[in-house]
C-alpha cells in the first residue's frame, strides 16, 4: 500500500504525541511543525521507519520572521520518501538570540552543506556540525545578510543617490 | 566561364610610422616601432563569468573574428597575457581571484571591463555583488551594454589599441602610475 499523508500524521502522532503542531496540507505536501529540541528525534524517526524511508533530504533552510518575538527563525527540513514518492516538510523554530539547533548531519550527509549555507545568511548555530564556516559569502563579512533588518542593496555605494534609485 | 571572384577591397593596413627611409634601410623613434608591435599583437586573458562571456565568445567566432586585431592568441595563463578582459559579474568572493589574476600578469598590462556588472556592478545592486571591478584594479576601457554586442567589445577592443599604441615607453616607471597602482594597494 502506497504511504499517505494520514497514515504519516498518525504514525507520528503515535510516537510524539500532542508535540507536533499545525498540521497543513499545502498543494498535497504534510506540513508540521515540531519542538526544536525533537528536530533530530523526528529525524531519526522517519528515516528509520520501516514504512517511511524518508531517506532522502532535499533541502534545508531558514526563514526570518521578524514579528514572531520569541520564535524569529524557522528552520525547514523537506524530506523525500524515493521508496513511494512522498514528500513531507517540518519546521523547528528558535529564538534569534539564541538561534541552537541540533546539527542533522549525523542522520543526513547532505545537511552538511545546507546546514553552513543556513547558518551563512540567517545565522542559525547548528550544535555539533562538524565545520559551521560560511560557505557562499565572503569569509570577512560580519553579518547575516537575509536577515530582514538588513538592506538587500550594497551599502557601500556612493553613486547612485536613493532618490534617483528609489533605494 | 569562370567564377566571380569576391573580395574585400577597404582592407586597412598599417601605416609606417614617421621617419627617414632610403633603399634598404629606415630610422626612426623605438617608441613607435614597438607600440606598432605591441598594439598588433594584443594577448587577452579572458576572465568570463556569465553573459557576457557568451558575447565574447561570439566575437571570437569567425562572424567578428577577434583575430583580425591580432588577438587570436587567446590564453588562459596571466603571465603571457598584456591584456585582462572582465567580462560578467565578480561577487565579492571572486574579487581577490581576479586581483590575483592582475598581479600575475607583467606589465605592461591593460584591463578591459565589459558589460554593466564589470563596470558598475550593473543590475546587482546586493550585498553580495562587488560593485564595479575598479574597485579593485586599475581599468582602462569600459565597455557598457548588458551585454554588449560584439561590435561593443570590437570597438572597445580598438579603444585599448589606441591606449597601447599613444603609450610611451617610461609610463609604466612614472610616479604617477606608480600612485595609482598603489592607491589599489599594488606595488
Amino acid at each position: 500500500m502506497a504511504l499517505d499523508n494520514n497514515t504519516i500524521k498518525e504514525k507520528l502522532t503515535q510516537k510524539f504525541g500532542d508535540q507536533l503542531l499545525s498540521w497543513q496540507e499545502p498543494y498535497g505536501m504534510l506540513t508540521f511543525t515540531a519542538p526544536k529540541d525533537l528536530n533530530l528525534k523526528v529525524l531519526q524517526f522517519l528515516f528509520d521507519e520501516d514504512d517511511m524511508k524518508f531517506r532522502f533530504l532535499t533541502d534545508l533552510q531558514a526563514v526570518h520572521y521578524p514579528d514572531s518575538i520569541g520564535a524569529e527563525l524557522a528552520v525547514v527540513y523537506h524530506l523525500h520518501n524515493l521508496v513511494d514518492n512522498v514528500r513531507i516538510r517540518f519546521k523547528v523554530f528558535t529564538d534569534i538570540n539564541k538561534p541552537d539547533v541540533f546539527s542533522a548531519t549525523a542522520i543526513y550527509q547532505a545537511a552538511n552543506w545546507m546546514e553552513r549555507e543556513t547558518y551563512d545568511f540567517y545565522g542559525v548555530n547548528f550544535l555539533g556540525h562538524p565545520n559551521l564556516i560560511r560557505i557562499l559569502n565572503v569569509d570577512e563579512m560580519d553579518y547575516f545578510p537575509m536577515r530582514k533588518e538588513f538592506p538587500l542593496e550594497e551599502q557601500t555605494r556612493v553613486d547612485k543617490d536613493d532618490e534617483m534609485f528609489g533605494r | 566561364m569562370s567564377r566571380p571572384v569576391q573580395y574585400n577591397p577597404k582592407v586597412k593596413f598599417e601605416g609606417i610610422p614617421d621617419g627617414y627611409m632610403g633603399e634598404g634601410f629606415m630610422a626612426t623613434n623605438l617608441e613607435k616601432v614597438v607600440s606598432l608591435a605591441r598594439k598588433n599583437s594584443i594577448w587577452p586573458l579572458p576572465f568570463a563569468t556569465s553573459c557576457c562571456g557568451i558575447e565574447f565568445m561570439a566575437t571570437m567566432g569567425s562572424h567578428y573574428d577577434l583575430a583580425r586585431f591580432g588577438s587570436e592568441r587567446v590564453s588562459f595563463s596571466p603571465r603571457q597575457c598584456d591584456l585582462l578582459m572582465v567580462m560578467g559579474t565578480i561577487a565579492k568572493k571572486m574579487a581577490p581571484i581576479v586581483k590575483q589574476v592582475y598581479l600575475q600578469m607583467a606589465e605592461p598590462r591593460w584591463v578591459l571591463a565589459m558589460g554593466a556588472c564589470a563596470c558598475s556592478g550593473g543590475i546587482f545592486d546586493s550585498y553580495p555583488v562587488l560593485q564595479g571591478i575598479d574597485q579593485i584594479i586599475p581599468v582602462d576601457v569600459y565597455v557598457p551594454g548588458c551585454p554588449p554586442r560584439p561590435e561593443a567589445v570590437l570597438d572597445g577592443f580598438m579603444k585599448v589599441q589606441d591606449l597601447v599604441n599613444a603609450e610611451g615607453l617610461r609610463r609604466r616607471y612614472s610616479d604617477q602610475y606608480k600612485d595609482l597602482l598603489s592607491g589599489y594597494g599594488i606595488q
